[in-house]
């Protein structure tokens, strides 16, 4: 696929932000290093990076007319220190030290309940400012970059091989997809040929990865109603997929598998069969599952009408993944712009309209459905032949390339730059959640605190992918 | 439901047997562990993760401890919601400058006597983060280390490896 890349003027960076403001358009990314601010958009299927340099470090704000980019420019002044003119909100994002004013709420009865960022459960940490009138939530704020690790900094001057490493820890659930996304690149940078059988095997590893997370979420959706069998349930198909994982990969997680060029390592003799195995156990029993959530009609009480996330919102923000599947949005990032093996496998993207937490877990059990299938696919297709290109290719000065790749959650962006030396100069990885984040925010209001990790399993969204 | 359960009634447990612990980290432990607080605590430890800046690739791990096939719960080993109900802080990491403030308040609202747990190769020395600005560095750098539990993540079978070295080490020496 190809982007088109352009050095704009700051008459062109404002049509562009007019463009999304008026939906002709949606929001891919927004990054900065020193002097110069990034834009990454999509519309009508061409994608597009847009680079502005910053006169007197000021660039004029995206969000101003764009909500979606606010955080993302919070996020640029924190760790660039560009500043976006007319920016509506210049809170500290992922920088914190000192207080934080929450945003305000008015009314008779209110209070307030604070969360985190240590939670209850084993889950990562972020902070949730609940105002409440009772049990109805009036307004819930998330304050977010308690994982910040300085990502995008450890990436300038890092060798291509490191640089592979943190783009794989960079969410660990979501390891193989956000290798993937950096792989393809920095491929793109420099023009490198992957082989077709590591293409595949990367495809297997990417729909083994969504299997593994969308069994997990079901089950913690369910748990998060108290609904415990189909958590341990769905937690033995979880552990079966990451043990094929590991028979076929050499790792639970497949961290450091995908690397720049190809893979890392090729199948075992005996993986054809564990997969197929696999194949065959989850079909036979996930529909039980599925059945088993269906006739509980206690269970759906609680999912049904529940955080309901309208179609309008999941437009604006570009929501990705099972979020904005479940509202209407069909998004899927292996169809547009897509990526090979894709165009030559068979699978459908499930959309539905309803919006509530009932709606993302069906998409999730639409999609295991689907992931089956490609692996299926893919076992039975695997081309033979070399599974790394190297060299890579050489870098020109300056040499950049871009990727979007559909991991379980939604579209992860990676933008990369490399030096004649075959470093890093710079890189920035967007992960889906952070056109999701502030979508909670708007599907938990109306409802009670109660159902309030209904909704936030439902999303799942990443912290450590969010933080960098 | 009625079918499922009764599939589950006839097919017999999935969990699996444990692992022979772990003699490095029994090695470690040995050193660290008062024989005072071995006695007042008996076989049985509540565990609160922290998770001080991972990956979350750490915490997927430690989440599978809870499946049926670990079951965690067997050897009288449970996660608790609140450090105040806790013996074992689990830490995973690279500590981030975010998060330091808040493991900080969280050992210190874990009653004595109380050990902690680094998970990962983050929680030993910040991993592959280790040169990052924002972060601090391993648990070690902010908290007291009683064991360390390596891996990038630490598989299930590691982690019970080393949790069970915690839980004989206090019962044996």
């Amino acid at each position: 696929m190809d982007w088109t890349r352009s050095i704009v003027d700051r008459a062109a960076w404002e049509q562009a932000t007019q463009r999304l403001n008026s939906a002709e358009a949606s929001l891919l990314g927004l990054w900065a290093e020193p002097g110069f601010a990034h834009m990454a958009l999509m519309q009508s299927q061409a994608c597009e990076v847009l680079t502005l340099a910053c006169d007197q470090n000021r660039f004029p704000s995206v969000g101003r007319w764009h909500p979606p980019a606010i955080r993302l420019e919070r996020a640029i002044r924190d760790l660039v220190g560009l500043e976006p003119e007319g920016l509506p909100d210049t809170r500290p994002w992922l920088r914190h030290g000192g207080a934080y004013s929450f945003l305000s709420a008015e009314g008779e009865s209110l209070h307030q309940i604070p969360v985190g960022p240590v939670h209850a459960g084993i889950i990562e940490p972020g902070h949730f400012r609940f105002t409440a009138n009772g049990e109805t939530v009036v307004r819930l704020e998330a304050r977010l970059g308690y994982v910040h690790k300085g990502i995008d900094a450890l990436m300038a001057g890092a060798s291509i091989e490191r640089a592979a490493l943190l783009a794989g820890r960079v969410s660990g659930d979501s390891t193989v997809a956000f290798a993937l996304a950096f792989a393809r690149a920095v491929e793109a940078a420099l023009g490198a040929e992957v082989p077709p059988r590591a293409v595949w095997l990367r495809a297997l590893a990417a729909e083994l990865e969504r299997l593994a997370n969308h069994f997990g979420d079901i089950g913690a959706v369910c748990n998060d109603a108290a609904f415990a069998v189909m958590h341990a349930q769905c937690g033995l198909l979880r552990e079966q997929v990451l043990r094929a994982a590991d028979a076929c990969f050499g790792h639970r997680l497949m961290m450091d598998r995908v690397i720049p060029g190809g893979m890392r390592c090729d199948l075992p003799g005996e993986a054809e069969r564990l997969l197929r195995a696999l194949i065959a156990d989850v079909r036979k029993r996930f529909p039980d599952l599925v059945e088993l959530y269906e006739d509980t009609a206690s269970l759906k009480d609680r999912t049904v009408g529940t955080g309901i996330l309208s179609r309008e919102l999941a437009r604006q923000f570009a929501a990705g993944g099972c979020v904005g599947r479940a509202s209407g949005r069909s998004f899927d990032a292996r169809r547009t712009p897509g990526y090979a093996p894709y165009d030559r496998l068979q699978f459908e993207v499930p959309v539905v309209e309803a919006g509530d937490v009932n709606a993302r877990l069906w998409i999730r059990i639409r999609e295991v459905e689907q992931s089956l299938g490609l692996v299926e696919q893919i076992v039975r297709d695997l081309p033979p032949g070399p599974i790394h290109a190297s060299p890579l290719g050489s870098s020109s000065s300056g040499a950049e390339g871009v990727a979007l790749v559909e991991g379980f959650r939604g579209d992860i962006l990676a933008w990369v730059r490399i030096r004649p030396d075959g470093t890093i100069d710079r890189c920035h990885l967007r992960d889906p959640s952070w056109f999701q984040w502030p979508l909670l925010e708007a599907a938990i209001e109306g409802n009670i605190v109660a159902d309030f990790p209904l909704c936030n399993k439902s999303f799942n969204c990443s912290y450590s992918g969010h933080d960098l | 439901m009625r079918r499922l359960l009764l599939k589950s009634f006839v097919h017999g447990p999935l969990t699996e047997p444990a692992p022979v612990t772990d003699e490095a980290a029994l090695a470690e432990l040995a050193s660290r562990v008062e024989q005072a607080s071995r006695r007042r605590l008996g076989r049985s430890l509540a565990i609160r993760e922290v998770d001080a800046g991972s990956c979350n690739g750490c915490e997927l791990e430690i989440h599978a401890l809870n499946n049926v096939v670990y079951d965690l719960e067997r050897f009288g080993l449970r996660f608790v919601a609140s450090p105040r109900h806790a013996d074992v802080l689990l830490v995973t990491g690279p500590v981030t400058a975010n998060m330091r403030e808040a493991l900080e308040r969280t050992y210190a609202a874990t009653p004595d006597p109380k050990w902690v747990v680094a998970v990962g190769d983050c929680g030993r020395d910040g991993g592959v983060f280790a040169a990052s600005r924002a972060c601090v560095g391993g648990i070690s750098a902010v908290v007291p280390v009683d064991l360390h539990i390596l891996g990038c993540p630490p598989s299930p079978t590691a982690l019970l490896k080393g949790l069970l070295a915690l839980l004989d080490n206090r019962e044996t020496s």
